[in-house]
């Protein structure tokens, strides 16, 4: 056992899931301020500017904030749920980073049905919402947990469904590999994406991980107007910080998971010197999810929210048959070529 | 090492189990499922059927459990649910019984012919159980679509309010 | 390597603890949660199986034994939520009407 710590690889792996981890976290905590900043500017108002130069050191106030507040558990509830369920949200949220290809070598785990995995972990998910808003003993927390619940596992079908064209294209479960079907180009100009092979399963996957992590225009189940704070109503101080954090891991992933499927995850165009080329993978990754992101909240700012039955109609008469119809055609379009 | 993993997945599945027989909530019954099954899963990856632990995972852990939570939720009965009393003088019996009967099962077991790994190794990924799916086993595949069809109308009948 | 017999012992353990589960418990989603738990077990079972001999078969059946019980879960859980409609209470004692 001893030998095995010492192994070069195992150093590596991790040395590799210290760097993962640290930019994931980080980037958790600026992408708080970049939704504040970004949707203060499109609602004509300033956003954090205080703490500061442009507000840049509010995630760290806010980090601070909630570790010192009190940390209230309401009478009636359930302790060990209450205290359980944000720490049941926030591990699947965190442990599908593992198999997420970051660059060339840069990849935690290359499971071969990496893909599959991310699924597993983040149908995992649901539970932390369901038992937090049930151990809460109240009805907000509760009516919000059920809504949003069901609208988490009604999307999934749709999400899972529509990247089974991709699947059929790439002819491999592995992320890594999908990334690296995509490394070429036609005519030595358009980047080989799937997203010019597959736009329908494109637009659904993108509605549907929208759906999935609970962001306008599909948060009835947490929104303020109707529901206080749906299932987080009770949480305050730590939980309600994981809560958030699973929230916004939820979001990165389903945009890693775009980018690897639909964009071509780390490929792009290579210059420069050695040095420059062994980080270009990393930042052009970065750069196509940070599109995926500034989308979220260009349209959490800007689009009005569904009702709750529109939500459920919308996820299984559109988004369902749309899905499989997209299956059967690519099915046939491989089967033909 | 692998045996570490083994014992501790193991371990981890049969004390989910008991915990499932000992709780009398039904909703940390199902929370203690949970447990079990992804401990089931991690032991089907040692056993090299990747693709069978993570569908686990997605259909059993991810979906089922989910079902079997709402409906627990759903109809929030308070734990008072204690027959009567007819099992007195069984747990005194029950016990040395059960003990004698697990010795029987583990006695036969440990003489059945489990040699080293197979010949040809197999690899559980998607593309071996597709390619069996549809070739060996597609009218029994056809006809599981057919009993989730199936299941989909009595699900919906059953619990409809009024019909 | 772990041998065989182990994996069929835990198998027959899980197995054994459902079964006990299902005689000693008087609530109806409990009863459900303990078939899961034998159905789990023979999984287990059937996976064992397959890797000994190298057949694909093992897993294509639990496959199938996965499709199955999600199909039973739900017309069950559905049934329950009928029952309980009906007389209130969980308990299958209460479910005796038939009886002599």
């Amino acid at each position: 056992m001893i030998e095995y710590i010492t192994r070069a690889e195992f150093v590596m792996l991790m040395v590799k899931i210290v760097m993962i981890f640290g930019g994931v976290m980080g980037a958790l905590a600026y992408l708080t301020w970049l939704e504040r900043k970004m949707m203060a500017r499109i609602q004509m108002r300033p956003g954090p500017t205080r703490v500061g130069p442009y507000g840049l050191l509010q995630p760290i106030a806010d980090g601070l904030k909630f570790l010192f507040k009190e940390d209230v558990i309401p009478t009636q509830a359930n302790k060990f749920l209450y205290i359980a369920a944000p720490v049941i949200s926030l591990i699947p949220a965190l442990l599908s980073f593992s198999v997420i290809p970051f660059g060339p070598n840069l990849q935690v785990t290359d499971l071969n049905v990496g893909l599959l995995f991310i699924f597993a972990i983040t149908s995992l998910g649901v539970y932390g919402i369901v038992l937090g808003g049930w151990a809460s003993n109240s009805k907000y927390p509760l009516m919000g947990a059920m809504r949003s619940s069901a609208q988490m596992i009604s999307y999934e079908l749709s999400l899972t469904l529509s990247v089974i064209g991709v699947l059929m294209i790439a002819n491999t479960l592995s992320l890594s590999q999908i990334v690296a079907s995509q490394n070429s180009t036609w005519f030595g100009v358009i980047p080989r994406w799937n997203i010019f092979l597959q736009p329908i399963a494109f637009i659904v996957y993108v509605i549907s991980a929208i759906a999935e992590t609970n962001r306008l225009p599909f948060d009835l189940a947490e929104s303020e107007q109707e529901l206080v704070a749906g299932w987080h109503t009770e949480y305050s101080s730590l939980k309600f910080a994981m809560f958030m954090l699973s929230e916004y891991a939820n979001m990165i992933t389903v945009s890693a998971l775009a980018t690897i499927m639909f964009l071509g995850g780390w490929s792009g165009p290579m210059f420069g010197p050695d040095w420059l080329q062994m980080i270009l993978p990393t930042v052009w990754f970065v750069l196509k999810i940070s599109l995926f992101i500034f989308a979220y909240v260009l349209i959490r700012s800007t689009v009005p929210r569904f009702r709750y039955d529109q939500l459920m109609r919308f996820g299984w008469k559109v988004l369902l048959p749309l899905s499989l119809a997209n299956i059967v055609v690519t099915s046939f379009v491989v089967a033909i070529s | 090492m692998i045996e570490i993993l083994f014992f501790f997945f193991a371990a981890l599945a049969i004390g989910a189990a008991i915990n499932v027989l000992v709780q009398k909530h039904v909703l940390y019954g199902a929370l203690s499922l949970i447990l079990m099954l992804t401990a089931v899963s991690a032991l089907f990856i040692l056993l090299r059927a990747d693709f069978l632990a993570v569908i686990q995972v997605i259909v059993y852990a991810g979906a089922i459990m989910v079902l079997f939570v709402f409906v627990i939720m759903l109809l929030n009965l308070p734990v008072d649910e204690d027959g009567p009393d007819r099992l007195r003088w069984l747990k005194f019996l029950g016990i040395p019984l059960g003990l004698f009967f697990l010795f029987l099962v583990v006695a036969t077991l440990s003489n059945v012919e489990g040699g080293a790994a197979a010949q040809a190794r197999i690899t559980g990924d998607a593309e071996a159980i597709g390619r069996s799916l549809f070739t060996d086993y597609l009218l029994p595949f056809e006809i599981t679509s057919l009993l989730i069809l199936i299941a989909l109308m009595g699900a919906v009948v059953f619990a409809k309010k009024d019909l | 390597m772990i041998p065989l017999n182990w994996y069929l012992i835990l198998g027959a353990v899980l197995f054994l603890i459902g079964v006990l589960g299902f005689f000693l418990k008087r609530n109806i989603i409990a009863l459900l949660l303990f078939v899961e738990i034998m159905l789990n077990a023979v999984n287990l079972t059937f996976v064992a199986f397959s890797s000994r001999h190298g057949e694909i078969s093992g897993q294509v059946f639990v496959f199938f034994v996965l499709v199955v019980a999600a199909a039973e879960a739900a017309v069950g859980l559905a049934l329950v939520i009928a029952m309980f409609r009906n007389r209130e209470s969980l308990n299958v004692d209460r479910s005796n009407l038939l009886r002599w």
